[in-house]
């Protein structure tokens, strides 16, 4: 499915008659993220170029290149980490990420797992999933926020579907680095976003926790909207999703993971190095 | 979800917390200025007007310590001129102070005596309402709540951080001092405010006044150690400290740092001014030097001194260092200002959790 066909309408919204724009997203094409012809160079260096990719709702892709094809730029773009020179990027029909702040696109449905894990190594792990959980983050909001038991369900389901229920009071930066990995995922599925953003969830996780990882994310997809970066082929197998091969900033192939690797460019992109 | 502000207000502290606050205030509120007012000089359970003047002038400064450990401990901004709310509090109630003085001055005019020494024939329209105590209350509190949430507005939307935020605070103050220094700002130039007469129509210098200033700064200083508690264990607190130990992971679970910063800061500094508000009467005198550089320096080693992120441990800190500088001013005035250099030095390389870090690991010790 290309960007052409998919009839995209501006910001204006879809073309078609007596469609009314309904605020937050709006999925009714299917498709939950677009990037059309995005393109970010930092001193002259183009991350990426002029990179188009569509994610349908409810799909879960990997996304795979060698180091430096823009995988992580992508994910700043998207998040609004970063903002691009050129392209359009939408959340649904209707959410234009370039125009956003990072705790709007957060509100909207985006979460994200960074490459290298990032929790709050100072709190409990039950703080970290209390501070992620959905609901209202404003600065006077938190000073009388108090859990109520809702929350406090939600926390310990979560708990023990990371496996970290036994741990709930240690403070994070005690954790090893696969739990570390599984406490983000936790953080992540507690904001309760559509689409997750997943930058290497596996590195550093045992082969073990890998795989009960990708059961996890299988089971999410459909609900949720995934995006896998990897490294791990295996994994990627494990999960099965479309595959996205990015070189140079863009996109080089796609298809699923047989088809891909069998790519002659990707197989040139892979070895010729 | 909301429960009642006063029941997590009295979950705020353990109760050996609470017995050791009302320690605190029946010495201070009750022992100290009981022993000070009533007891003859003659005896030896007499309270000295030095002693008295001295505490409350530290327990001022505790209070900014306190407040610098809202921002620098909890939310991780490191601010080197936290002085400048401090003696801006401290000249808008010196403003009152002047007024109170009436006809008394070497000039006996109404004007206040530097404005006569510049031939002014009239009160520059900034000092009008100067002679209300209310009005003097509103501006201790609204401008420097003012100044800190336009500063902190445009600092931390273009999400100014570390030590260039150090540094630009820095640069603020010294600018308030430079521009406070000008006899035209209509602040008494370099000499500032001083030879205060009366507060309220009641003389500043009597005992009675003394302690009363005393125990308003006790008193000021506890509702800030509860405030600060109440705060940074509420979930404000933690995310102000999640804030400090990786911003950009809260922004993409949803939280917006600005608000959060804004919010701490111009509270630090409208903290910063009340305990300025209270330090001039008692000390007698506001000028420009408080807004040095150096000293908002001070005010960030009182808080790494005590420890950082414990809210006690600065206003130990501020104790510590300044009885030191008490004694030090006086038997070896030359060496003061290396022997704090070399507390600073000391307490960064060996001590990062500064005194109560160095307790909390002695108890730890005995236990293992």
């Amino acid at each position: 499915m290309s960007v052409a066909e998919q009839g995209f309408g501006g910001e204006g919204g879809s073309p078609e008659v007596g469609h009314i724009l309904q605020p937050g997203l709006d999925i009714s094409h299917k498709v939950i993220l677009y990037l059309e012809d995005i393109s970010v160079s930092f001193d002259g260096f183009k991350a990426l170029n002029k990179l188009s990719l569509a994610i349908d709702a409810g799909e879960l892709r990997c996304i795979i290149g060698p180091n430096g094809a823009g995988k992580t730029t992508m994910m700043d773009v998207i998040t609004g980490k970063t903002r691009p020179d050129t392209g359009t990027c939408f959340f649904g029909q209707t959410l234009d990420l370039t125009r956003m702040t990072e705790p709007q696109i957060a509100h909207a449905g985006i979460g994200r797992k960074f490459q290298k894990p990032t929790v709050f190594e100072n709190h409990s792990v039950f703080d970290n999933l209390e501070l992620a959980m959905k609901t209202d983050k404003r600065a006077r909001v938190s000073l009388f926020a108090r859990l109520d038991d809702v929350g406090r369900d939600k926390i310990s389901d979560t708990l023990r579907l990371i496996r970290l229920d036994h741990e709930a009071d240690r403070k994070a930066g005690l954790l090893s680095h696969g739990q570390k990995q599984w406490l983000e995922i936790g953080m992540l599925l507690m904001q309760e976003p559509q689409l997750l953003l997943l930058d290497e969830p596996v590195a550093g996780m045992t082969d073990d926790e890998t795989e009960r990882t990708g059961e996890l994310f299988k089971s999410l997809a459909g609900k949720h909207s995934l995006v896998v970066v990897e490294h791990d082929m295996a994994f990627i197998e494990q999960l099965g999703g479309k595959v996205t091969v990015l070189h140079e900033g863009s996109v080089l192939a796609e298809g699923n993971l047989a088809t891909v690797q069998a790519d002659p460019r990707v197989i040139e992109v892979y070895l010729g190095r | 979800m909301r429960t009642p502000v006063t029941l997590r207000f009295l979950t705020a502290l353990p109760r050996s917390g609470w017995v050791a606050l009302a320690l605190f205030a029946a010495i201070t509120l009750v022992l100290l200025p009981v022993l000070h007012v009533y007891v003859p000089h003659d005896n030896p359970l007499h309270v000295s007007n030095y002693a008295i003047t001295l505490g409350g002038k530290i327990m001022c400064y505790a209070i900014v310590a306190v407040a610098m450990d809202l921002i620098w401990g909890y939310a991780g901004i490191l601010s080197l001129g936290h002085g400048v709310f401090f003696a801006l509090g401290g000249y808008a109630f010196g403003m009152y102070l002047m007024r109170q003085i009436g006809t008394d001055g070497s000039y006996h005019s109404t004007l206040p005596d530097f404005m006569v020494f510049l031939d002014w024939k009239a009160l520059p329209w900034y000092w009008s309402g100067s002679d209300s105590f209310l009005w003097a209350l509103f501006l201790v509190l609204a401008v420097p709540a003012l100044l800190a949430a336009i500063f902190g507005f445009f600092a931390f939307r273009s999400r100014i951080k570390g030590v260039y935020f150090s540094i630009i605070t820095q640069a603020l103050t010294y600018a308030a001092m430079l521009f406070f220094f000008r006899n035209e700002t209509g602040f008494g130039g370099n000499n500032g405010f001083t030879d205060f007469r009366r507060l309220l129509g009641y003389d500043i210098t009597s005992p009675e006044m003394r302690a009363v200033l005393f125990a308003l700064s006790a008193l000021m200083l506890m509702l800030t150690l509860l405030l600060g508690r109440w705060m940074m264990t509420s979930k404000f607190g933690r995310v102000l400290t999640a804030i400090r130990d990786a911003e950009s992971r809260v922004m993409f679970i949803g939280y917006n740092p600005l608000h959060y910063k804004l919010f701490i800061w111009t509270l630090s500094a409208m903290l910063c001014a009340v305990a300025g508000a209270l330090y001039v009467p008692q000390v007698g005198i506001i000028n420009p030097s408080e807004m040095s550089t150096a000293n908002s320096i001070e005010i960030a080693i009182w808080t790494a001194v005590g420890g950082r992120a414990t809210l006690i441990g600065p206003v130990i800190g501020a104790v510590l260092v300044n009885l030191s500088k008490s004694y030090f001013t006086l038997a070896f005035p030359d060496y003061w200002l290396f022997f704090l250099g070399a507390l600073f030095v000391m307490v960064t390389l060996w001590l990062p959790e500064g005194v109560v870090g160095l307790w909390k690991r002695i108890r730890n010790r005995g236990r293992a």
